[in-house]
């Protein structure tokens, strides 16, 4: 019943986000070009650093290119998705719009996290899946059920992490009100996610797996696929991701006492 | 006469954006963290021994990376974004009426900005040099101000090329998206990920011709001491500003004749 609902009002969302994005045209080819050329960029760049040495932290060309592939469907998810929505809180916090959202008869924290939607991070997503393709034929891995549940399972978890962590830092805005580009910190920092961890030296490694867990945002998922992975680590995964979802939860309730509208 | 006027104008726009941006020093702080993607890069680099096949030894790569963070950090513009909310908000038309290019207002923003960015930035390298001392180094007072002024040369040309692209926003009202693609060439051919010494053969051979290697790579191997032809490049930094001035100037006067207020 409930249910239902939620998605009754997801489906309006979509309509009214995608009518309105898609009277840019011209707007999505230019995002697409963006996307296929910082795709291109990036395996650039993981050339040069293949050019003179066959191993980065214990990883070949072929098996990086795992990881970029994940890295660019999580970007895409990110774009569609988050972006559009998360930095619009800061925007709601500014102007005092927080107010309307939270009379609304709807869970504030879903109408926040899904309103909008941004068709060209598609592209990047469908990109991504292409990349993936590619590198599961020329490391030749073996398509069956328990490696298409496992890496379904880790990619989903790394998901909501990725989600949690903009929430989180958007959800901050309450205190601060003008740190929009605190997540601009945040994407810079998720940047590194597209290099296997093991290519850092052991400050940072611990660093990006304990404070953000960037690690088990593309290492482990690419692990899965190449089949290096040991259960703990997925099974690691899955409680890190339960923390952090549940915790943002928590800490939307709680920033949210601290919520006085724009003229009270 | 003239001059004196227009000394007094910048002198009282610089004043005036300067402590607009000291209001908001955490957001600055943030952007600062956010440009220490070099530093991510650099542990790539030492971590896997990948300057050997450069023949660059660790210590001028760490420098190298430094002065890329540094060179980053006083080139960023944002000029294009801050155009096209106010074309789109339609703040543009005030703007117009008065003796003076808008643009010199934006240009008066981000010389505060960087004002107001360089403790930060210096508190950056602080940590930095804490973590590796062996990198620390005095350039000479001749190389210092030559790279001064070639990280304002680098400024000057992203921001002319921004310029332009904001101009685009008399025509289309997103321009930023173009910007956004832009930036991704920018990214990876800039040296600010890789040292263009570390590209392949097949893209050294026409980098040196676009304006990207110019824009990072020449001031940070400047001012870190590293190999570099110092007369060739500020005659190709001087060079593209002097292509770029003309079709600012070009696109601007089109632009303005296209334009139409709101409600008009």
């Amino acid at each position: 019943m409930n249910l239902r609902k939620y998605l009754k009002v997801y489906k309006k969302f979509l309509h009214t986000s995608l009518a309105s994005e898609l009277e840019y045209k011209t707007n999505i080819l230019v995002d697409l070009i963006t996307a296929i050329l910082s795709l291109v960029g990036s395996i650039f760049l993981l050339s040069i650093f293949f050019q003179n040495s066959g191993y980065i932290g214990g990883w070949k060309f072929e098996q990086a290119l795992i990881i970029q592939g994940i890295y660019t469907i999580l970007n895409g998810i990110t774009n569609t998705w988050f972006n559009p929505n998360l930095t619009e809180i800061v925007k709601h916090i500014r102007e005092g719009t927080l107010d309307f959202v939270l009379l609304k008869p709807i869970d504030s924290q879903f109408f926040i996290s899904l309103k909008k939607i941004n068709p060209s991070g598609f592209l990047e997503i469908m990109l991504g899946f292409l990349l993936l393709f590619f590198c599961i034929r020329i490391n030749q891995i073996n398509l069956n059920l328990s490696f298409l549940t496992l890496s379904l399972i880790t990619i989903s978890c790394s998901i909501c992490i990725l989600y949690s962590l903009w929430f989180f830092i958007s959800t901050t805005t309450i205190w601060f009100v003008k740190t929009w580009n605190a997540t601009e910190v945040l994407r810079s920092f998720l940047y590194i996610g597209r290099f296997p961890l093991s290519s850092f030296s052991f400050s940072l490694r611990i660093f990006f797996s304990v404070f953000i867990p960037i690690a088990f945002i593309t290492t482990i998922p690419s692990e899965v696929f190449l089949g290096l992975s040991v259960f703990w680590k997925i099974l690691l995964e899955i409680i890190v991701a339960t923390i952090f979802l549940i915790n943002s939860r928590k800490f939307w309730l709680f920033a949210l006492k601290f919520y006085s509208s724009a003229s009270s | 006469m003239l001059s004196n006027l227009i000394n007094r104008k910048i002198f009282t726009l610089l004043k005036v954006q300067y402590s607009n941006m000291l209001e908001y020093r955490v957001e600055i702080a943030l952007w600062a963290i956010s440009g220490i993607i070099p530093f991510f890069m650099l542990n790539i680099w030492t971590n896997n021994n990948l300057n050997e096949s450069i023949n660059v030894s660790d210590i001028l790569l760490s420098r190298y990376f430094l002065c890329a963070f540094f060179v980053r950090q006083f080139s960023v513009v944002w000029v294009v974004f801050s155009f096209e909310e106010d074309s789109l908000m339609g703040k543009v038309s005030p703007y117009l009426i008065q003796p003076l290019n808008p643009f010199f207002r934006y240009f008066a923003q981000h010389l505060a900005e960087q004002i107001t960015r360089f403790p930060f930035a210096l508190i950056i390298a602080f940590f930095f040099f804490i973590f590796n001392p062996e990198s620390i180094w005095i350039p000479n007072l001749g190389i210092l101000l030559l790279s001064i002024v070639s990280t304002f040369l680098s400024f000057l040309i992203q921001f002319l090329i921004q310029s332009i692209v904001a101009c685009l926003c008399f025509w289309t009202e997103k321009a930023s998206s173009i910007e956004r693609l832009l930036f991704i060439p920018t990214l990876f051919l800039s040296g600010l990920l890789a040292p263009v010494v570390s590209f392949p053969a097949y893209v050294k051979s026409w980098i040196y011709l676009t304006p990207f290697p110019y824009l990072i790579d020449f001031p940070a191997n400047l001012l870190s001491g590293n190999e570099t032809n110092i007369s060739g490049g500020l005659i190709m930094q001087i060079l593209w500003i002097f292509i770029l001035i003309p079709l600012f100037k070009k696109i601007w006067s089109e632009g303005t004749k296209k334009y139409t207020a709101m409600g008009s």
